[in-house]
């Protein structure tokens, strides 16, 4: 069912909402879904929509982009109908296990997904029958609900997403692929909430696209929690490629335990405005992380990347790189902390943030940060903020290498320290064609997307 | 090997403050508290002229609506305002006539700490504005600096004597409502240095003022103007000790310095105030608004700060580069031990074309203290082919002490060139045993590689202060042997 909501005061008309809304919200949600609601209503309530006043909102005020007139789908209608059929992410010899959401809601899985024995992979409505135990005791434990109240919001709206659970000792053998697909004649607004939990031992990557089908506005507010167990290997990859009119608040909170290694890489390729949190809390010794991202900016879009990594025990390691290359009158963002808990000892932590600003009107704002309690660490970061190198461009064009053709080689080799960490090889050569091509000028659509080859269905070429 | 260089730094970190004495002169105080009366009071006090108690409340006024900033990583335990002696000067003497009619009291403190007002002046070629508590009781070398047309005086003095220059810069860099403590202090201030350096002229000494707390429950508001005028050149130093005392002291100053054409300004900070004790009881509150403007075209400001003492700092020396081509640079040590704080840096604000700024930041942290950066390099949309280099770096001495970088760049401009890097690690193990291997000893290699781990930044310092500032970072870290 599909609710129109006129929002002009934010808190007030959301939790009226909320409040009229509350049966459907509750209906086929699972218990500790519920339960949670109330309290995080309190806190989004007192919190509200961050402005830039909120220093971790500083560069990106998100209250304009929650106002206005918006859909919100309580049920999942949408997500039964034969959208994705007209849908296929081409990531070209990339074998995933495909999962189709839409508006947030989990569509039908690809029919044959021949998961190995053991995988779940199913909507939240689900999750608490197919695994009771690990649901309760992971739903909401690593999203940071008091201090961010997105994720507050998201967790009273939330009703459903991809659950994905990998038991003890499985390592899958491909990508599971959780494709997110935008659409509806209303402009709209969504929410989804995903929960993945790698047990010990265990190895997963995981593929986040986010697309949009139709010129509607859309306003998504997405959260991500991972628990990656002992002696497990994660990766995540978020391939951001939606229209300009698209807001984006994208939260990936993992949790690791001891020995894991985990990698997240945002790669924004395309859209309005994004702001991705990544928290990573390393709560055992001998975690490593790598926290890495790629953002693409141009027209009037605005990227925001703000990360939190948390040594909070000893003997861990994390490193973190974003690169962004910010074209016309576009705007960026980067703020990131590392916490070093006391005693965490023998931490080593690198951050580092580059930036290239190729025009008069592109603006870059970047907050590297440090917040140390131990002594016996080795921790660095470093920001820039540039353009191309004119040695480099003079060496080239010594060489034959016309100016334009050079500009693009340069930009490409900055953007391609990011595109290396991708440690499944096809999405790494997927990553790599589309970058070039973005920088070519060639890339006004998704080029894996093959809707936007067919007729009449070109929106999300916007 | 690790348990004993533990001990030896226990050992070097846990050292008292060495200038913990207090001078016993008679002083003029008003009662506490702050209310309009207080501030007609001490306007009436030093027989000021009408634009001067207008300027102080107006800013009154707006303090009143003002709030403590909470922003800062700071743990600052409620301050009572309304309890706090807002103006205190040693009592009025006859006009001195020679250094022999200064206080003999007055005279042992200076000696103890050194501070060369006697015969040694000469020597050494500092003219020195010594200020304790408030009011400048002797001011030397005035006449050697006439000549060349160079103003040096309190700000008391200026406000009567040179009006037109007081009117045009006092509170155009620091407005009267740029923060809290900035509003508080053009409300209350009671004295402080006033610099004039007229066009072409070079100034032939480094200007020195000693600030000096030394009355219980006063705080301490200094106010210093320097303007520095077309192709001048000027070089002022500031260093200041407190004596020991057990209720917190505020202190909320203002600098503001001008730099006209080609004009070039260079600040140098030595910072000793009282800590607070092992324990962390006492010391100084140290909230301090420094700010520059490169006004003109080609001109320059250079800050230098070795901050050593006080129980919480709060300062951020900042350059507003206006003028074209203009340079500014920070260049800063900061030391806490036991339980000091400090949230210190610097704000770059790159407003003309082709200016170019450096910031090198040494933090040094022991005991249980917390050491934070905080700087903020903004390139605004005009300012084309800005150029910022940002080292930061912090040295942890002992594993219950905290080591924060937060940098902020904002970037609006594509021709800018803006590089950041921070580092924050421990005395290697190795660096040691290379130390101990040439018969150095533990303690000595600590103190070895403290400073040359500063060195960049003490080099920048005039050659009587980067003595004193040795000598402060062994105090400060190795208490006892320094």
């Amino acid at each position: 069912m599909n609710v129109a909501c006129r929002i002009v005061n934010l808190q007030e008309e959301y939790i009226k909402l909320f409040n009229d809304q509350k049966s459907l919200l509750q209906s086929g949600a699972p218990k500790k879904m519920n339960s949670l609601r109330d309290d995080a209503l309190k806190i989004f309530e007192e919190k509200g929509i961050p402005s830039n006043k909120v220093e971790a909102y500083k560069y990106t005020n998100l209250q304009p982009y929650f106002k206005g007139s918006l859909n919100v789908a309580f049920t999942n209608d949408a997500a039964h109908n034969d959208i994705t059929q007209h849908f296929h992410c081409e990531v070209p010899q990339l074998n995933t296990y495909n999962v189709f959401l839409v508006n947030g809601w989990f569509s039908a899985k690809d029919s044959d997904l021949n998961l190995p024995d053991g995988v779940i992979v199913c909507s939240m409505q689900e999750a608490e029958q197919k695994a009771p135990d690990v649901f309760e005791k992971y739903y909401g434990e690593t999203a940071p609900m008091k201090e961010d109240s997105l994720v507050a919001m998201n967790t009273a709206f939330a009703q459903d997403g991809a659950f994905i659970y990998v038991p003890k000792g499985v390592v899958l053998d491909k990508p599971i692929q959780l494709v997110n697909i935008m659409t509806g004649d209303e402009d709209r607004l969504a929410f989804q909430r995903n929960l993945i939990v790698v047990d010990e031992n265990a190895q997963l990557k995981v593929m986040l696209c986010d697309h949009t089908m139709s010129s509607q506005r859309f306003v998504i507010n997405t959260v991500t929690e991972v628990f990656a167990k002992e002696n497990s290997v994660f990766d995540v990859y978020n391939v951001q490629n939606q229209h300009n009119l698209t807001t984006q608040v994208q939260g990936i909170y993992v949790h690791q335990k001891k020995n894991s290694n985990i990698l997240t890489n945002n790669l924004t390729l395309h859209a309005g405005i994004a702001r991705n949190n990544v928290n990573v809390t390393m709560d055992d010794d001998h975690c490593e992380s790598h926290v890495y991202g790629l953002y693409l900016s141009d027209k009037n879009q605005h990227v925001d990347n703000s990360t939190f990594i948390n040594h909070a025990k000893p003997d861990c390691q994390s490193f973190e790189l974003f690169k962004g290359v910010m074209d016309d009158s576009a705007t960026g963002a980067f703020s990131g902390r590392v916490y070093v808990a006391q005693d965490a000892q023998r931490t080593n932590a690198y951050q580092s943030n580059n930036n290239l600003l190729l025009t008069d009107n592109a603006k870059i704002n970047s907050k590297p940060q440090l917040e140390i309690y131990a002594d016996d660490v080795k921790c660095s970061h470093g920001a820039t903020v540039g353009q191309l190198d004119d040695e480099a461009m003079f060496y080239l064009r010594a060489r034959g290498i016309n100016k334009e053709e050079g500009r693009i080689l340069l930009m490409f080799a900055f953007a391609y320290e990011v595109i290396e960490k991708i440690r499944v090889e096809p999405l790494k050569e997927q990553i790599r064609g589309l970058v070039e091509k973005r920088f070519r000028g060639e890339f006004d659509k998704c080029d894996s997307c093959v809707v936007c080859g067919q007729p009449g269905s070109n929106a999300s070429c916007l | 090997m690790a348990e004993d260089q533990n001990k030896i730094l226990d050992e070097v970190t846990g050292g008292e403050y060495k200038y913990g004495f207090y001078t016993d002169i008679e002083m003029d105080t008003i009662p506490k508290g702050l209310t309009e009366d207080v501030i007609r009071m001490i306007s009436a006090k030093k027989n000021e002229p009408e634009y001067m108690l207008e300027f102080r409340l107006k800013a009154f006024e707006k303090w009143q609506k003002m709030e403590m900033p909470d922003w800062a990583h700071l743990n600052i335990p409620e301050i009572d305002f309304q309890d706090i002696i807002y103006y205190a000067a040693p009592k009025k003497k006859p006009q001195l006539e020679s250094m022999d009619d200064v206080d003999p009291e007055l005279r042992a403190t200076f000696d103890k700490l050194g501070i060369p007002l006697d015969e040694q002046k000469i020597l050494s070629g500092v003219a020195v504005d010594a200020v304790i508590d408030s009011v400048s009781v002797k001011t030397t070398f005035k006449e050697t600096l006439a000549e060349k047309g160079i103003i040096f005086c309190s700000i008391s003095e200026a406000v009567h004597e040179f009006p037109d220059l007081v009117k045009k810069y006092l509170g155009t860099v620091v407005t009267d409502s740029d923060n809290f403590f900035a509003a508080l202090n053009s409300a209350v201030f009671t004295d402080g240095s006033f610099v004039y350096i007229p066009k072409g002229v070079r100034c032939p000494m480094e200007l020195s003022t000693y600030f000096r707390i030394n009355a219980m429950n006063t705080g301490q508001f200094e106010r210093t103007l320097i303007v520095a005028d077309d192709d001048s050149y000027v070089s002022y130093l500031e260093g200041c000790t407190a004596p020991q005392r057990d209720e917190n002291q505020l202190h909320a100053a203002i600098v503001e310095i001008v730099a006209n054409e080609r004009a070039e300004v260079k600040y140098s900070t030595v910072q000793n105030w009282y800590p607070g004790d092992k324990e962390g009881k006492g010391g100084i509150y140290n909230f301090v608004t420094k700010r520059a403007i490169c006004k003109g075209d080609y001109s320059k400001v250079s800050w230098t700060q070795v901050e050593t003492g006080s129980a919480i700092t709060w300062k951020y020396p900042s350059c507003i580069l206006q003028g074209d081509h203009s340079v500014g640079e920070f260049y800063s040590v900061a030391v806490t031990n036991n339980y000091q704080q400090a949230d210190t840096g610097t704000k770059m604000i790159h407003l003309g074309k082709n200016t170019r700024s450096l910031i090198v930041s040494k933090g040094v942290s022991a005991g249980k203290s917390q050491n934070s950066y905080r700087g903020l390099v903004k390139v605004s949309k005009r300012a084309d082919n800005a150029r910022n280099f940002s080292q930061c770096d912090s040295l942890l001495l002992g594993d219950r002490c905290g080591a924060h970088t937060f940098p902020y760049l904002e970037i609006a401009n594509n021709s800018a060139k803006v590089e950041h890097e921070a580092t924050t690690s421990k005395i290697g193990e190795d660096q040691i045993f290379y130390c101990n291997q040439r018969g150095l000893s533990t303690e000595d290699a600590v103190g070895l590689i403290v400073n040359g781990y500063v060195k960049e930044v003490i080099n920048q310092l005039p050659m009587e202060f980067a003595v004193e500032a040795q000598k402060l970072l062994q105090i400060s870290l190795e208490g006892s042997v320094g």
